[in-house]
């Protein structure tokens, strides 16, 4: 809730970074840190945990690239302050899969081959994840229009759906065959 | 990021007397706008004062047979809670119709209504801005101003208000309730955000110490013949260049009582009584509804790049009222203007 007009003066000193002690609960595991309070979500998975998984796109909530998911939810980190989340369960990407099998929406993304650079897939993947929670989509234009958060410059949409599409159906995962196969 | 101190909040009482002892904090909630502009460098608080602990995080039924949204419900819970879905739909329908999923799971009720400009030279600090830094200039009016207002500006600031969840309170005549020191108080939604004026950078008549405690919406939803159209350069994830908030009561074919409210057009969400009152009593058609346009528009100025949102402005109006007299409000997921 901003209100800049009460901004700091120009020459005033800054604050010194005091740092609070947060515990991120990062895909099971407590994670202890001690951090400044305009440590990003983001840069908190990143820098201070070591979870690069989680990609730093626009940093302005315009791509969803760092989307993760906290308390079931998909949020983008980038805009998310790690202090205001003590206590949080977050899921990042290196959480999705289980006893080395991959989330049904990981293995979707790959029979489909619903990406190609890969620099947005994580949230991509994360946002799905959060988008079959929420159930509201049922449809391809359901689904085209609730991930609108995550932007794919290779242009990868339409097996991005056919991915989601796949593992809202719990369609058994088998790879279509591509045309010159 | 600029530095800044942290601290949280136990309840209102203590919100305010936090924000009262420091003239240069401010509330966080969802802060999807605020981080970014602390990011940028636009706002500079000298302390956050996280509020998302607080108790205000329900949807109630009023006495009137109203509602209370609670000032911390986030967009995404308020738009598909089946009060919302039910009784005001139009509410719903704007609020899915801005934004993205992940944002809308964090953005919250109170801070919806707190949001700033998107006009890029108040982000960008090496141009000047009076919404920024007061006195020193708008560089939209001979800018780039192709997202600019049309309505209600000034020689000060020509931004536009970005929401669009406020152009359907404003349509429903919501009201905030706002706490401070002195207790709380009841704002009309039209008079809780400002135009430019003299003062482009104080947005809204919410005093330093007051913290946004709910949104009441009153018992008469216009959940029959209801739509928000919402015009903009690509069809999801983006500002409104123009988004119309309709909302008719119809009896045998004549309009008993229309609401009528604007989005991207102005510094607050447009609503225009004159409007309102030309089109009730006539018969719900298109010719009523070119004329409420042309009433609303009598005094809409581009400055370039923007000239076009005045015909665009009349179109969607025209339209989004049709859609509201037929009962086929815009579908927020199909895209298609019917």
């Amino acid at each position: 809730m901003a209100k800049s007009s009460e901004a700091r003066k120009e020459g005033e000193k800054l604050p010194a970074p005091t740092r609070m002690t947060v515990t991120l609960h990062v895909n099971g595991a407590a994670k202890k840190l001690n951090l400044a309070p305009w440590t990003t979500l983001l840069d908190a998975l990143r820098i201070h945990i070591g979870l690069t998984g989680t990609k730093k796109g626009c940093d302005h909530g315009q791509c969803g690239a760092c989307t993760v998911l906290v308390d079931g939810r998909r949020i983008n980190s980038c805009l998310t302050l790690a202090v205001m989340k003590d206590g949080a369960q977050i899921t990042t990407i290196e959480g999705l899969a289980k006893d080395g099998t991959l989330h049904p929406v990981q293995q979707a993304f790959i029979d489909h081959d619903a990406f190609q650079c890969g620099y947005c897939t994580p949230g991509q993947i994360c946002s799905a994840v959060g988008l079959i929670g929420e159930a509201r989509a049922h449809s391809a234009e359901e689904i085209r229009e609730l991930m609108s958060g995550n932007i794919c410059r290779c242009g990868a949409y339409p097996n991005i759906v056919a991915a989601i599409e796949q593992a809202m159906s719990r369609k058994p995962a088998s790879r279509p065959k591509a045309e010159h196969e | 990021m600029n530095n800044f101190e942290f601290t949280r909040a136990t309840d209102v009482a203590d919100a305010v007397r936090q924000i009262a002892a420091d003239p240069g904090a401010t509330f966080v909630a969802g802060g999807t706008n605020l981080i970014d502009l602390i990011k940028e460098g636009v706002t500079k608080p000298s302390r956050l004062i996280d509020i998302t602990r607080l108790q205000l995080n329900h949807v109630e039924d009023t006495s009137d047979g109203g509602l209370r949204i609670g000032a911390l419900v986030p967009n995404s819970d308020l738009a598909y809670h089946p009060e919302i879905d039910k009784r005001y739909p139009l509410l719903a329908s704007a609020i899915l119709a801005g934004a993205s999923p992940q944002l809308r799971n964090m953005a919250t009720t109170g801070g919806n209504l707190l949001q700033r400009t998107r006009c890029f030279y108040f982000y960008d600090t090496t141009t000047p801005c009076n919404k920024r830094e007061p006195g020193n200039g708008c560089s939209a009016i001979d800018g780039l101003n192709r997202m600019h207002a049309i309505l209600g500006a000034s020689e000060h600031c020509i931004a536009t208000h970005p929401s669009d969840m406020c152009v359907a309170l404003a349509a429903l005549e919501a009201r905030v309730l706002a706490a401070g020191r002195d207790g709380e108080r009841s704002i009309a939604f039209a008079d809780f955000h400002r135009l430019p004026g003299d003062t482009p950078h104080i947005d809204t008549n919410l005093n330093k110490d007051e913290i946004i405690t709910a949104v009441e919406l009153p018992p008469n939803g216009f959940a029959k013949n209801y739509s928000y159209l919402k015009i903009r350069d690509r069809l999801s994830y983006a500002f409104a260049l123009v988004s119309v908030a309709a909302a008719l009561e119809i009896e045998n074919g004549v309009i008993r009582q229309a609401r009528l409210a604007l989005g991207g057009v102005a510094h607050k969400p447009w609503r225009d009584r004159r409007a309102e009152a030309q089109l009730s009593g006539t018969p719900a058609t298109r010719e009523s509804f070119m004329g409420a346009a042309q009433t609303l528009l009598s005094d809409a100025r581009g400055f370039g790049h923007n000239d076009f949102k005045i015909e665009l402005a009349r179109r969607a109006i025209v339209r989004a009222l049709s859609q509201a007299a037929s009962a086929t409000p815009q579908s927020q997921i199909e895209k298609r203007v019917r």
